[in-house]
């Protein structure tokens, strides 16, 4: 019976179960994988760790053969292999849980997982053995519930159980924790140490430091395409493991700006808002206030309900109290979106075609979409001078280029487009300003000039709220920052303390009490 | 194996084109028609598409059979671009023709005052909107299908139009003839040109048009009507309610129909009778999507298919060629407009299997 | 015979056209494809099947050319929606404009004209059995095949793999599409299947129910039958409530003429849509809750991203 690893000192003896040497892949002139080496062990719970974006989804595709690397191969037992499908992986004795579930609602269990099964056995004899695995590895499930019904945990166990079915010799779960509670997350711990003590391997993909450390034996960490180090996390501080995902930062202190704050312009009290699809995140007590004038950036890997906090900022969900939202002194939770424009609020999303945008009309319909609230409509009648002014002067102040002067939204490129979107909402000269991940998929330069837009919007007294992944932008830019956790946001740090080790911790779910420490 | 692929920016040159190859397709297949049917396709096509144009009293005939169609299908055509499925137009049009019949037989025979007509036309627009008021609440409250309950009310409506033309509203002294009695002339809508058939109605359906570019183009209402039908999470984003714009669209497209109902009725017909309609609220569907949802495309959508309608009559006077090729050009061409149009926003590509299956599904 | 027994034949026959059509279409709609054109399609299937049947004197090749008939038109749908991803409405709307139009062109020459009525089922002992014996044994095989349908389809969808992948394909094409199934195929032949019961039904109208073919003689049944889709939940079973439910309502009006009621006929033959519209109101108001009846794929243009 092998022994746990207890360091990287001494590499196992024997070949690993399965190598990914040298991969590489890339998407057009991005890099997401930039040769990487990838050892994984029977009886080992390996942790993937890394911020999004850092090659960790594409790394595991390939594995599971979603993908083809450009460069590199993969290994089985020394062996090479190429793996031209899901299927090939499957036959290799790889299985996989995705974060994003491949379920079909109106099904039921039993069903569910006949899907992803070749359809070999018989459904009787199949759905019999899936509730003895499920009861084996105490994730108990019915057959024949649907799978409405069932919780987010309870569905993520028909994905387990799913892969365990067909005896994987190496288990993927791909940010397995994201969607439990703390109580189906330790559960989901037994199981897989349990697996590990079957011989199995797993590859464990997450951001969540304690967890990784309480779990997992070895820690593979990338950053910008990179695979950074291998360690093992146990010897590891949750201050290192953070200082290695999010980059080197020893003392790096930013003078704050000097800009002077006035009163509070958008203040969020106890905001509590039930998600409305299964899959979305819980907003539980949120507490806010930016003042005029100063930038307040909200830190936070995605899918801990950003997107809600959004929608109930700009008002396309009301809050339950109409006090839980508040716009230069107005209560706006119960106002719809145009009303809080009216109030001088402006809102940009994240999704700039189909959410911002109308992807298929031009920039000055574009300009209407957010305009009509704020003087482009006379009698009911638009001011199409005035849409195409806001184009002309969104063009000229944000250097967006384009083909022609009013041309289709999809027709830009990510970064003009951004440009434009943001443009449009600066130039109303809001009071209160949202921004929900500014220059995501944007060029440098274009990502220059919007944040320099966003300084210099707080420069002339607005509240401006940047949402964003990018913790280098919220350095940059911020003069506190928060950090958003399964629907949660902690306490803001000002910008000279908030350091990267600090934010990382709070990302990755420390309490801010030991994230201060850590950073000190 | 043809892959379809989405354009980055919508082709205006499939945007003219579309409905052209459409037509031209078209064409063709009708002239396969013929021929298959034993007519020289050349002489059957002339008899359909050129000779209505030769004399005069086709084309007022043109005319006054463009009217209906354009009116109703403007009408359409803002609920179309709303994604809301109004199929139920011919409903709607026949309880407006009997919404406004109602005045004039009611007022038949007495002597009452010019203010009869534009009375009549109000009644049937109301008529009309009410009629679709129902799938539109249907809909917006419960959930149910707007093309399905809209569409039953047509069978209704043309029930409701039987009953009352052969029952209660039939003219005592009409010889047992299932219509009502003949309006007023003062009931009547006016013809344009002495001895034509040609009536106001026209004019009211080019007031439509340029009414409805006007709205589409220019007001923030039909900006709202558009976004919510292209881009819904941004119509959202932008403030505007979907499910009142679904109502409204419905109502104004079930008083223009009406509308037309009644200036049917009360101009080229002269009096309530059942099956006074050709299916003029299904043709008009053929045209919304033909004139591209436009109103100045409608108009030339409806002068071509009211083309066709004339053109099929003259065909089964001279070669007895059957009134349902016409249905069965209509059907033909709104299939090409469809397959055509899809090169608007997508790209046919052909790709090979291997690509296909080493890209996998992302 | 019996009033009650006329009745319940008449029921029968007028129920059997829906239940046929709803169910080739509860197929469709399953793989989540909503075919408009049933009326079209059934209508072609009923000029079609006359056609061939006084062409060759026999029911059963009239059959067969309705059921062609149909395939044919939902080849054409299918290579738009399908193909071209061409919205479904408006394809669906074509088709049946389409299809009528084509009927009445073919059926032109067969006005007036009748054929020997498809035969009844005549068992010597069992068919003359007093009130059951009609009912149960002296039906024509449309009758019989539609039950056989619906029971075949049900144990289709639930009991054979390839109705669970059916059934998966409507629920989520995009799950489908990532566990590797053909989705688009899948599509395809569900469309096919529902032109062909479309067709069935049809030609079961000018053939059974009445021997003779006018133009416009389907009134509506096939968008009843897309109602009865809706009605039914997407359930075969249901949907053999629903069909006959429907068929007495629409059986109710003659009786009541003949029963010498006062209601104007008009009103009577609007029941049926009347029903219509409230059924529609009355189920899609009860739904909402998060175990949605509809396939979630249903009317979603399906394009894989490349």
């Amino acid at each position: 019976m092998a022994t746990a690893m207890s360091d990287t000192g001494s590499p196992p003896s024997g070949t690993p179960l399965l190598q990914a040497v040298g991969i590489t892949k890339r998407f057009g002139t991005f890099v997401a994988n930039d040769h990487i080496d990838l050892d994984l062990w029977p009886r080992e719970i390996h942790a993937l760790l890394g911020e999004n974006g850092a090659g960790k989804s594409t790394l595991v595709k390939i594995i599971y053969g979603l993908m083809q690397p450009n460069e590199g191969e993969l290994r089985r037992l020394g062996r090479p292999v190429t793996l031209n499908g899901p299927a090939a992986a499957r036959a290799l004795g790889v299985g996989m849980v995705f974060q994003h579930f491949s379920l079909f609602e109106n099904l039921t269990v039993a069903e569910n997982v006949a899907l992803g099964l070749s359809g070999e056995e018989p459904f009787a004899a199949m759905s019999a053995r899936l509730a003895d695995v499920s009861r084996q590895y105490g994730l108990p499930l019915d057959p024949r519930r649907e799978v409405w019904r069932l919780s987010v945990g309870e569905r993520q166990r028909i994905e387990i159980v799913r892969a365990l079915m067909q005896d994987p010799k190496l288990l993927i779960l791909d940010e397995p924790t994201a969607v439990l509670t703390p109580q189906e997350a330790d559960q989901l711990f037994v199981v897989l140490g349990r697996l590990r003590s079957e011989g199995r391997a797993i590859l464990y993909i997450s951001h969540k430091l304690d967890e990784v450390k309480r779990l997992c034996d070895t820690a593979t960490i990338l950053r910008g395409g990179k695979k950074i180090a291998t360690c093992n996390p146990k010897q590891e501080t949750a201050a290192s493991l953070a200082r290695m995902m999010v980059g080197a930062d020893v003392g790096e202190v930013r003078a704050g700006a000097q800009r002077k704050t006035g009163n509070p312009r958008l203040v969020v009290r106890d905001l509590t808002l039930e998600p409305d699809d299964p899959h979305g995140t819980r907003l539980a007590g949120i507490s806010l206030e930016v003042r005029g004038g100063e930038i307040v950036g909200i830190a936070g890997v995605a899918g801990n309900g950003q997107d809600e906090l959004f929608g109930a900022l700009s008002g396309e969900r009301l809050a339950p109290g109409a006090g839980d939202v508040v716009i230069d002194g107005h209560a706006a939770g119960d106002l719809g979106i145009t009303q809080r424009r009216k109030l001088g609020a402006a809102f940009v999303p994240e999704e700039r075609l189909g959410h911002g945008t109308a992807p298929r009309m031009t920039l000055s319909e574009n300009a209407l979409l957010t305009g009509h609230a704020n003087g482009m409509v006379q009698h009911g009648f638009v001011r199409r001078l005035l849409a195409l002014a806001t184009v002309d002067r969104a063009t000229k102040a944000f250097d967006v280029r384009k083909a022609k002067r009013d041309p289709e939204a999809v027709s830009l490129s990510g970064g003009n487009l951004q440009k434009f979107v943001v443009g449009r909402e600066i130039l109303r000269e809001p009071g209160v300003l949202v921004v929900s991940q500014p220059t995501w998929g944007v060029d440098a330069g274009a990502a220059a000039t919007i944040r320099q837009a966003l300084i210099d919007l707080a420069g002339r007294g607005a509240a401006v709220l940047v949402i964003s992944q990018d913790l280098d932008e919220l350095k940059e830019i911020a003069d506190r920052i928060a950090v958003m956790f399964s629907g949660r946001l902690s306490e803001p740090v000002e910008a000279p303390q908030a350091t990267r080790e600090t934010l990382g911790l709070l990302m990755g779910g420390s309490r801010a009490k030991e994230a201060s420490h850590a950073g000190a | 194996m043809l892959a379809l692929e989405r354009r980055a920016e919508r082709s205006v040159a499939a945007a003219i084109l579309s409905p052209l190859i459409a037509v031209v397709l078209t064409l063709v297949t009708m002239a396969a028609l013929f021929a298959i049917l034993g007519h020289s396709p050349l002489a059957a096509l002339k008899v359909y598409f050129l000779d209505p144009l030769t004399d005069a009293y086709s084309l007022q005939e043109i005319a006054v059979k463009a009217t209906p169609l354009t009116m109703i299908a403007v009408g359409l055509s803002l609920c179309y671009l709303a994604n809301v499925w109004n199929i139920g137009a011919e409903g709607q049009f026949l309880i407006g023709a009997v919404c406004g019949s109602w005045l004039a037989i009611k007022t038949q025979g007495t002597d009452v005052g010019a203010w009869v007509l534009p009375a009549m036309l109000v009644l049937g627009a109301l008529g009309g909107a009410l009629w679709a008021l129902i799938p539109a609440v249907a809909k917006v409250r419960f959930g149910a299908s707007e093309i399905l309950t809209s569409l039953m009310l047509v069978y209704v409506a043309d029930l409701l139009l039987d009953y009352l033309a052969r029952g209660p509203w039939r003219d005592p002294n009409g010889f047992n003839f299932p219509t009502s009695v003949d309006f007023d002339p003062v009931a009547t809508v006016p013809t344009l040109i002495e001895g034509s058939r040609l009536h106001a109605g026209a004019l009211i359906a080019l007031v439509v048009v340029a009414a409805a570019w006007l709205v589409l183009g220019r007001t923030i209402k039909g900006f709202e009507i558009r976004v919510v039908g292209a881009a819904p999470r941004a119509a959202r984003f932008a403030g505007f309610d979907a499910q009142r714009l679904a109502v409204l669209t419905f109502l104004v497209s079930g008083a223009l129909a009406g509308l037309a109902g009644i200036i049917e009725v009360a101009g080229p017909v002269g009096h309530l009778q059942p099956n006074f309609s050709p299916g003029y609220g299904f043709t008009a569907i053929i045209v919304a999507f033909l004139g591209r949802l436009n109103p100045v495309g409608i108009l030339i959508a409806a002068l071509f298919l009211a083309l066709t309608f004339i053109g099929g009559e003259g065909a089964q006077i001279s070669m007895k060629l059957p009134l349902d090729l016409t249905r069965v050009f209509q059907g033909i061409l709104l299939f090409y407009v469809l397959a055509c149009d899809s090169l608007i926003l997508y790209r046919i590509r052909f790709v090979s299997s291997r690509k296909v299956a080493a890209d996998g599904a992302r | 015979m019996g009033l009650v027994e006329a009745i319940i034949l008449s029921v029968l026959a007028a129920s059997t056209p829906l239940l046929i059509a709803a169910t080739g279409e509860l197929v469709a709609e399953r793989s989540g494809v909503l075919n408009l054109g049933v009326e079209g399609m059934m209508i072609m299937g009923a000029a079609c099947g006359f056609a061939g049947a006084y062409a060759t004197g026999s029911t059963l090749i009239g059959t067969v050319c309705g059921i062609v008939a149909g395939m044919a038109l939902a080849a054409v749908f299918a290579a738009l929606t399908l193909g071209l991803a061409v919205n479904q409405v408006a394809t669906g709307l074509a088709l049946t404009i389409l299809g009528v139009g084509l009927s009445g062109l073919i059926g032109a020459g067969f006005v007036g004209q009748r054929i020997v009525p498809a035969p009844h089922l005549d068992i010597p002992y069992l068919t003359s059995l007093p009130v059951v014996g009609r009912i149960l044994f002296g039906q024509d095989a449309y009758v019989y095949l539609s039950i056989l349908l619906v029971v075949g389809v049900w144990r289709f969808l639930y009991s054979t793999r390839a109705g669970l992948v059916v059934r998966a394909v409507g629920d989520n094409h995009a799950s489908a599409h990532a566990l590797g199934y053909p989705v688009l195929r899948i599509r395809f032949l569900a469309v096919l299947f529902g032109g062909a019961c479309a067709g069935l039904a049809g030609a079961y109208l000018s053939l059974a129910y009445t021997p003779f073919f006018i133009a416009g003689m389907t009134a509506g049944r096939g968008w009843i039958a897309l109602a009865l889709v809706v009605f039914a939940s997407w359930r075969p079973w249901r949907l053999v409530a629903g069909a006959y439910l429907f068929g007495a309502v629409t059986i109710l009006q003659f009786h009541a003429q003949g029963a010498g009621l006062p209601i104007p006929p008009q009103l009577m033959a609007s029941l049926p849509y009347l029903a219509t519209v409230i059924v529609l109101v009355l189920i899609s108001s009860r739904r909402g809750i998060a175990g949605a009846a509809a396939p979630a794929s249903l009317g979603l243009a399906f394009v894989p991203d490349r």
